[in-house]
């Protein structure tokens, strides 16, 4: 009875062997992007791709290994070249920001969301969003901590948008680029399972800056106490992101030099999070309640400190 | 043709008439090249273009006229006046003070910039002026409460003064988006909207917030 065979799973040939061996069968071409049938089709291609199984993320990722060595063929001179890194979907762009907010344990950043697919989208609005919110939310939290004072005049601070855009787009950018000049010497020595390319890194890092925009909303909440605990809570979660995504990539690697890699990423993370503290927001003053000052006669006078 | 070999004609029929052929459209004007026009005719086609637009954006209709006949003689218009009308702030220090003309410049031409390079690479099919010109044009709202904070603040710097710049600014701020959405977002892939929505919405935030937060001496 074949009934027991029909239940056994067959491997499959490529279609167009199958269609070799048998040229009479009906095809039915789909032309429209749909990804399930994409997703069938490189399953079948690939059966013994078991190490990233356990690691699938969204849909398109099976359709991105397998377009990953076809996807930067055009010459760099042409603006398809640059499209390349703009392939994202909107749905695609926050799932990428929910991944980088809340890190799941166990699980690499750059293999479950970014799979052989890194844009420049995000880390480049990123780093403008949180440019101009630093600047605002600065401004703004100076304006409320200085209110009361006769002697204050609001001044509009510009010149801080240029400094806080210089920092940011530097950290972004220069910071992957050493990590991913020093990754590359490491490998030359040692041979690590994983590697990343340079724009992966830099999407990582992009992505991983998004925890700092709601947190430099509250910073312009005046009380010191809040100020870090909100500064230690995002640099656990994006620090917590980095950590993870870039262990892999050196535990084999001698051990100190490991540690004193992964150790530098999280302070130069902080760095960027204390110094922008430091610099755009002023610290908030304690206030001293009003001292009194006893009259000749007697009477007590107080005067309000306004 | 042997049967025509006795026709002839006499000498006294007289033949006559016009050689050329007149083609109907052909009107004299076409030929009438710019050259000669008065200036006050260029100009005024001009100005008239730029006026039209301006009315396109304060009443934003699914038009087209505003992407087909692109020019960017208003963006700079408004452009110059917005960073013109934001001289004149208050400064302890130069390093203190609201932008400076350099500034507003880069930010507006540089933003649109990149707002429309962003929208290409992102697979947009409207062209890099067509872009630029909307995104431009789409700034008179703000140039509008820009006019309107300064007279409000001729009046006084109080709560009530910045209470009402606020929402004056709000509004603008509001109009300027939502008019350059309207014009643009038929150019995007669908599911990409949002990726290139944000990035208008930002640059029109930028603005606004160097116009509210503009204070005179």
């Amino acid at each position: 009875m074949a009934a027991a065979d029909d239940l056994k799973f067959q491997e499959f040939d490529d279609a167009a062997n199958l269609l070799a061996a048998n040229p009479d069968a009906t095809t039915i071409s789909i032309d429209e992007p749909v990804e399930i049938p994409k997703n069938q089709h490189s399953r079948l291609q690939e059966p013994g791709r078991e190490e990233d199984d356990e690691l699938l993320g969204t849909d398109d990722s099976d359709k991105t290994e397998l377009l990953a060595g076809q996807k930067k063929s055009a010459p760099f001179w042409t603006f398809e070249y640059y499209q390349t890194f703009f392939d994202v979907d909107t749905y695609q762009v926050l799932d990428r920001i929910k991944g980088s907010v809340f890190p799941v344990p166990g699980k690499n950043f750059v293999r479950l969301y970014i799979r052989s697919n890194p844009d420049l989208y995000g880390p480049f609005w990123i780093c403008a969003t949180l440019v101009f919110t630093i600047a605002v939310s600065g401004n703004l939290s100076n304006f409320f901590i200085h209110l009361g004072k006769p002697t204050y005049h609001y001044v509009p601070e510009f010149r801080k948008v240029s400094i806080a855009a210089t920092t940011i787009y530097a950290y972004a950018w220069l910071v992957p680029l050493a990590l991913w000049g020093f990754l590359m010497w490491r490998n030359s020595k040692v041979m690590n399972i994983v590697s990343y390319s340079f724009l992966e890194i830099v999407c990582v890092y992009g992505y991983s800056l998004f925890i700092y925009i709601p947190t430099a909303i509250l910073w312009i909440i005046p009380q010191k106490v809040v100020r870090w605990v909100l500064v230690v809570f995002s640099l656990c979660l994006s620090g917590s992101v980095l950590v993870m995504t870039f262990w892999p990539a050196v535990r084999d690697d001698n051990r100190r030099i490991a540690l004193a890699t992964v150790g530098t990423i999280l302070l130069l993370h902080a760095l960027l999070a204390v110094g922008c503290l430091a610099y755009f927001f002023d610290a908030p003053e304690l206030d001293f309640p009003a001292p009194i000052i006893p009259a000749h006669n007697g009477t007590t006078v107080t005067t309000k400190s306004h | 043709f042997p049967g025509l070999a006795d026709v002839s004609i006499s000498q006294d029929i007289p033949v006559e008439g016009e050689i050329t052929v007149p083609v109907g459209s052909h009107s004299p004007d076409e030929d009438y090249s710019t050259l000669d026009e008065p200036v006050r005719d260029t100009i005024m086609r001009d100005l008239k273009a730029v006026g039209k637009k301006f009315v396109h954006v304060m009443y934003p209709r699914k038009s087209s006229a505003l992407l087909r006949d692109w020019d960017l003689w208003g963006p700079l218009v408004l452009c110059v006046s917005l960073a013109l009308m934001l001289q004149g702030g208050s400064a302890d220090s130069k390093d203190d003070g609201g932008p400076q003309f350099a500034e507003v410049f880069v930010i507006i031409w540089f933003g649109a910039v990149v707002i429309t390079l962003n929208s290409k690479l992102l697979g947009g099919t409207i062209s890099f002026f067509q872009s630029l010109c909307v995104l431009g044009y789409c700034v008179l709202p703000l140039t509008v409460a820009m006019l309107v904070c300064r007279l409000v603040l001729l009046a006084g710097a109080g709560t009530i003064s910045f209470i009402i710049r606020l929402i004056v600014v709000v509004a603008m701020f509001g109009w300027s988006t939502l008019a350059s959405t309207a014009f643009l977002a038929d150019s995007q892939p669908p599911n990409r909207k949002a990726l290139v929505v944000y990035p208008i919405f930002l640059f029109y935030f930028v603005i606004s917030w160097m116009i509210l937060t503009f204070t005179p001496q």
